[in-house]
């Protein structure tokens, strides 16, 4: 069903398809500036040339380690930050620069929920004031008026309507993500970028968002981007999973592919690190143990960025950056040496996307 | 850093023209004219034409600019001046002379400035010791008598003027009990250490006094706060004594802002020592820049108000340059 | 260092509630836990933030602590290494290291130990760290608190240990500050002072919960490198279930201050007995299988532990607490030993729990 359409477009679900969003090149470079004259002595690459699709109604989830440029990709994407280079396109519609005003339509339709509970709730504001913000920035009218409305709101998403007066340290982590969803559904957006929603939050009450969430995508046919660093996590929520190591895209494939057969070193890496809850696999695993830490975004590696810890870096590595390529239908890998290339496609593997 | 020097200079020359500005053009503007400002240097009896000559001979009469050239090519180059009584050189870096003693501010100045560092260097001595000292007893034994007295003395301390203390204390001390000098020594007549400190101390205590009330608040708030910091914890899992956890590791890092603000109250010593000195009529800084400000006697207020910038800025510099010793995070950018 | 006395004061406590469930400490125990209460008087009331706590680690064991946020893991390491401030804790039971006891002992007898006996590293490295010394004075400190040596002795032993956890060169990163050092590198500098005077307990409350995972891995087998190596008996606290499969021979299952269920770490994830440790299991979406219906969370919320629910403190959110003819409300479940060296707190009998887990639990995990 996908098939890539050049280089430049490595990461595209279907030719001119009903793609939700489509991004090509994504880059964003923080500038570092210094002195009196505050000169720009170099700049973050947190994130660089990222391509890829979104289908109606998937979930696409975001991972990586810490300041790999996750968030940062998604503040891009719901243009809360401005691009250094690429495109974003909505709906077939160029929004990678559109001014402030002119995106304000466009904030109803891609919704942001944040990581951290605690900090993204004004405290002096009531929950009624802050499910209801969107309606009144907006000047949105609705049928029953906004206080009903917001009252169902609360209730869709598993809190009771006379929390509408409360204040948000009146509630639980669980429940102010609880809140920070019903914010995000207000204006029934058609995407939602969700930022790390449930790593603040314990297990039992994570897995409570996590369900909420994925009702809320059945019922109302929403899209999701969801930024996590919890492979577990990812691994229940999504269709396809995007990894990236130090603002690249390393590999994007659907998720049984991936997690059954990753082929960039990183994702094997990383997926042979997360400890399982299971003893009888204690010592059992093929383990591949990373040496050092990730290096700074500000003085990335040349050509690939994995290659200072890459166990099978190679010259070349370090001199031709690896274009992300399709090596199975909708698995596309950046790597010269990629893994599990000459294993046979499991016959369970789905496709990445049904649309 | 040689930036930072460069901006000091700058600063120091704006600091001039301000003041310059406030002393001449101010009255100007408010309608006085030139034998206005004249007429307070010479005698009650002296005609309009003796006043206008005066302030020929002062200078009055050249633009504002002209009087300001004059007076920084005083200090970067030096100046003749004639008073009447024939040309004197006055060597660079010149401050003029009075205009009432005739006396150039220079030497009166420097002549003034060891009282004036003996009275700060030991106050300053003693606040940061007391200070910092009550400060961590107080946090340590955070809402014991102890701490709720020493902070309702702090509490005191800030808000009681210098003038009610240093006579409070002269009349009990020095009149009262005759355990300490009585006012108006001067400490560099003292023949001895011991008797220099002897005629200080209650000056010192005085002035001290005031800051070490302030010290101890902050230092208090200070300790309070980074004994809750997870490497205190650390120490005391390591197995230190609370001694070495409370002074090696709490203190350490409490007072690292503390050393900040004592860089920028040195600078500001001068405003302390103004009152302190009045009160025990110590021949410093203070006293004099108080006579000079009394008889409008511009070159002397110019020159204290110049070397005051001087004491602030310097003094900034210093602090900036320790904080990078004392914390090295600072250090790396 | 074992002492009679405070053998004998053991005797003293009353056989049934005194010692938890758990009866007298096994003769290999280093440390022993009996009855743990840890109370904090609070404006807003008294907080129970342990309450009857039991268990034991012998050296060269892992035990691993798991429970979610606020159940209490944190104060009980502190507990043990007597690092309350006095006067805003009670504390009661009996803590005993190596047979001497910790409750009630002199403070400067403890601060001997600290480091010692029993040393601990944190959760975030950095904060744990003096940001104004270098990471090789730190280690020196913590070396010569309990070493009569010179600088220039524990100096070098300071590089020896940085070299040992697989700091590379450490002979020049040895001046370093912590903010110079990464994340992984400045738990690995935190290890190499908790293990430089090469203590019998390590105590290691969410050593990774800071780092990223392929960091967390490297720490995880560092720790059980060194306690190879070293044979110390290690205490790993986590919320992670997966970091305690890795690492712990035993685990601890808290909730609201207490244990519910404590036994090894293979029957724990293969014959979990207590309604809690189901949920636990059930609610965690797992990377080693594809399954994809929906997760099964615990409802509502854990509980305040100033008012903790009557009975056993689960029971509002148990889904079996109807099962126990009102028990689960009104009494205190005792911890209780169901299988050979598997304890848990649970009122419902072998037979129920035997049914629920054949009908309901075993293919859910
Ligand atoms: N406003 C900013 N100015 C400068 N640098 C920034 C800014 N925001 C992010 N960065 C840098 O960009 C990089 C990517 O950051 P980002 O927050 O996107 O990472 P992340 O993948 O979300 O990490 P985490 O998992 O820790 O949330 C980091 O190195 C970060 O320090
Ligand atoms: N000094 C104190 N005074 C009052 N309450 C305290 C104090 N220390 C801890 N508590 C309370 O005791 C309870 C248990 O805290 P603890 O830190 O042990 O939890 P934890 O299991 O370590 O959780 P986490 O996973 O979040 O670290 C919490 O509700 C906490 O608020
Ligand atoms: S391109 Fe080379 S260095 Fe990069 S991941 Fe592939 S093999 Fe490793
Ligand atoms: S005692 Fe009752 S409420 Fe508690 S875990 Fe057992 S069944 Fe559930
Ligand atoms: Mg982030
Ligand atoms: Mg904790």
């Amino acid at each position: 069903m996908s098939t890539a359409t050049g280089p430049g477009r490595a990461g595209a679900v279907a030719e001119g398809s009903d793609a939700l969003l489509s991004v090509t090149g994504l880059t964003k470079h923080f500038p570092i500036r210094r002195g009196l004259l505050q000169r720009q002595v170099g700049a973050v690459q947190a994130v660089d040339g990222l391509t890829f699709d979104l289908a109606r109604g998937e979930t696409l989830s975001l991972v990586g380690e810490s300041g790999c440029g996750k968030t940062t990709t998604g503040r891009l994407l719901t243009r809360l930050l401005e691009p250094s280079a690429g495109s974003i396109r909505f709906e077939g519609r160029d929004i990678t620069h559109l001014s402030t005003g002119r995106m304000r339509p466009l904030r109803r339709d891609v919704q942001m929920i944040f990581q951290d509970p605690y900090g993204s709730l004004n405290p002096r504001h009531t929950v009624g004031t802050i499910v209801g913000a969107p309606f009144r920035l907006q000047s949105v009218k609705t049928d029953k008026g906004i206080k009903r409305t917001v009252q169902d709101l609360l209730e869709l998403v598993g809190l009771s309507p006379e929390h509408y007066n409360r204040y948000p340290h009146e509630f639980s982590g669980g429940q102010r993500q609880r809140i920070g969803i019903a914010r995000a559904l207000a204006l029934s957006p058609k995407l939602i970028v969700a930022d790390e929603p449930v790593s603040a939050l314990d297990v039992s009450i994570q897995a409570q968002v996590i369900n909420l969430l994925e009702d809320l995508q059945e019922e109302f046919g929403l899209t999701y981007v969801v930024i996590a660093h919890d492979l577990s996590v990812v691994r229940h929520m999504s269709d396809r999973v995007a990894v990236m190591y130090l603002g690249n895209l390393v590999e994007l494939a659907g998720r049984d592919a991936l997690y059954a057969q990753p082929m960039h070193p990183y994702t094997t890496a990383l997926m042979s690190a997360v400890p399982l809850p299971d003893t009888r696999r204690r010592g059992a695993r093929e383990r591949i143990r990373l040496q050092g830490d990730v290096p700074s975004p500000i003085n990335p590696p040349p050509a690939c960025r994995f290659s200072t810890r890459c166990w099978k870096a190679q010259e070349v590595c370090r001199t031709v950056a690896p274009e992300l390529v399709e090596l199975r239908p909708g698995h596309r890998v950046a790597c010269h040496f990629p893994e599990n290339v000459d294993v046979p496609t499991p016959a369970a593997t789905p496709e990445a996307v049904d649309s | 850093m040689i930036r930072r020097v460069i901006g000091a200079i700058i600063l120091l020359f704006i600091v001039s023209a301000v003041v310059f500005a406030i002393f001449f053009l101010v009255p100007r503007i408010g309608g006085a004219s030139v034998d206005d400002l004249a007429s307070r240097y010479v005698g009650k009896s002296a005609g309009a034409e003796q006043i206008h000559q005066t302030a020929i001979r002062l200078g009055f009469t050249d633009p504002i600019w002209v009087q300001y050239g004059r007076f920084v090519k005083g200090i970067v180059a030096g100046a003749d001046y004639n008073y009447g009584a024939g040309i004197e050189h006055c060597p660079a870096p010149c401050l003029g002379y009075s205009f009432l003693t005739q006396n150039p501010v220079l030497p009166d100045l420097l002549d003034r400035l060891p009282v004036t560092i003996s009275l700060a260097s030991g106050a300053a001595f003693l606040w940061l010791l007391g200070g910092v000292a009550t400060g961590v007893l107080s946090a340590l034994r955070r809402g014991s008598v102890l701490d709720r007295t020493t902070m309702g003395i702090a509490l005191a301390g800030v808000s009681l003027p210098i003038f009610f203390t240093g006579l409070l204390s002269l009349s009990i001390f020095s009149y009262g009990l005759g355990w300490t000098a009585p006012g108006g020594a001067n400490p560099m007549d003292a023949s001895t250490p011991w008797d220099w400190a002897y005629r200080l101390l209650l000056p010192w205590i005085t002035l001290a006094f005031l800051y070490a009330a302030a010290y101890a608040r902050l230092t208090r708030a200070g300790m309070l706060e980074t004994m809750n910091e997870d490497y205190i914890r650390t120490a005391r899992a390591k197995g230190l004594r609370e001694r070495d956890v409370v002074v090696k590791h709490g203190l350490r890092a409490a007072l690292t802002p503390i050393l900040t603000i004592f860089g920028l109250d040195l600078g500001l010593l001068l405003g302390g020592a103004i009152l302190t000195e009045t009160t025990f009529s110590l021949p410093g800084i203070g006293q004099y820049a108080v006579q000079a400000v009394t008889n409008n006697d511009l070159p002397k207020v110019l020159g204290v108000t110049l070397l005051g910038a001087a004491f602030i800025i310097v003094a900034n510099l210093v602090v900036d340059l320790l904080y990078a010793v004392v914390d090295p995070r600072v250090r790396a950018s | 260092m074992t002492s009679t006395v405070d053998r004998a004061r053991f005797d003293s406590l009353s056989p049934v509630e005194g010692l938890g469930g758990l009866g007298r400490p096994p003769a290999d125990a280093f440390l022993s836990v009996r009855d743990l209460q840890v109370h904090f008087p609070t404006d807003d009331g008294l907080v129970r933030s342990v309450d009857g706590l039991s268990f034991d680690v012998a050296r060269g064991r892992t035990l691993g602590i798991v429970g979610e946020s606020g159940s209490g893991k944190s104060v009980t390491s502190m507990s043990v290494m007597g690092l309350h401030k006095p006067g805003t804790v009670r504390m009661s039971g009996s803590i005993l290291l190596d047979g001497q006891e910790l409750v009630g002992a002199d403070s400067d007898t403890v601060r001997a130990l600290r480091g010692k006996r029993m040393a601990m590293i944190f959760q975030d490295p950095l904060s744990a760290m003096h940001p104004f010394y270098t990471v090789g004075h730190q280690i020196v400190e913590a070396y010569r608190v309990h070493h009569n040596v010179s600088r220039a002795v524990a100096y070098k032993h300071a590089i020896d240990m940085l070299g040992r956890v697989g700091i590379p060169q450490p002979r020049s990163r040895v001046d370093d500050y912590p903010h110079q050092f990464s994340g992984g590198m400045r738990q690995r500098a935190m290890i190499a002072m908790a293990l430089s005077c090469d203590p019998e307990l390590l105590i290691a409350d969410e050593p990774t919960t800071a780092l990223d995972v392929t960091v967390q891995a490297q720490i995880l087998d560092l720790i059980r490198d060194l306690q190879a190596e070293f044979s110390s008996a290690v205490i790993l606290i986590t919320h992670d279930l997966g970091v305690v499969a890795e690492l712990a021979d035993d685990i601890l299952v808290m909730y609201a201050g207490r244990a519910v269920e404590y036994s090894a770490a293979e029957q724990i994830f293969e014959r979990p007995q207590q309604p809690y440790t189901w949920g636990l299991l059930a609610s965690m979406p797992r990377m080693d299988r594809a399954r994809t219906e929906r997760l099964r969370p615990i409802p509502g919320t854990p509980p305040s532990l100033i008012t903790v629910p009557s009975g056993c403190p689960f029971h509002p959110r148990c889904a079996y607490a109807d099962l126990t003819e009102g028990l689960s409300r009104t009494q205190r479940p005792p911890f209780r030993e169901v299988l050979a060296d598997h304890h848990i707190a649970c009122h419902l009998t072998s037979a129920q729990r035997r049914d629920i887990w054949d009908n309901e639990i075993r293919e859910t995990l």
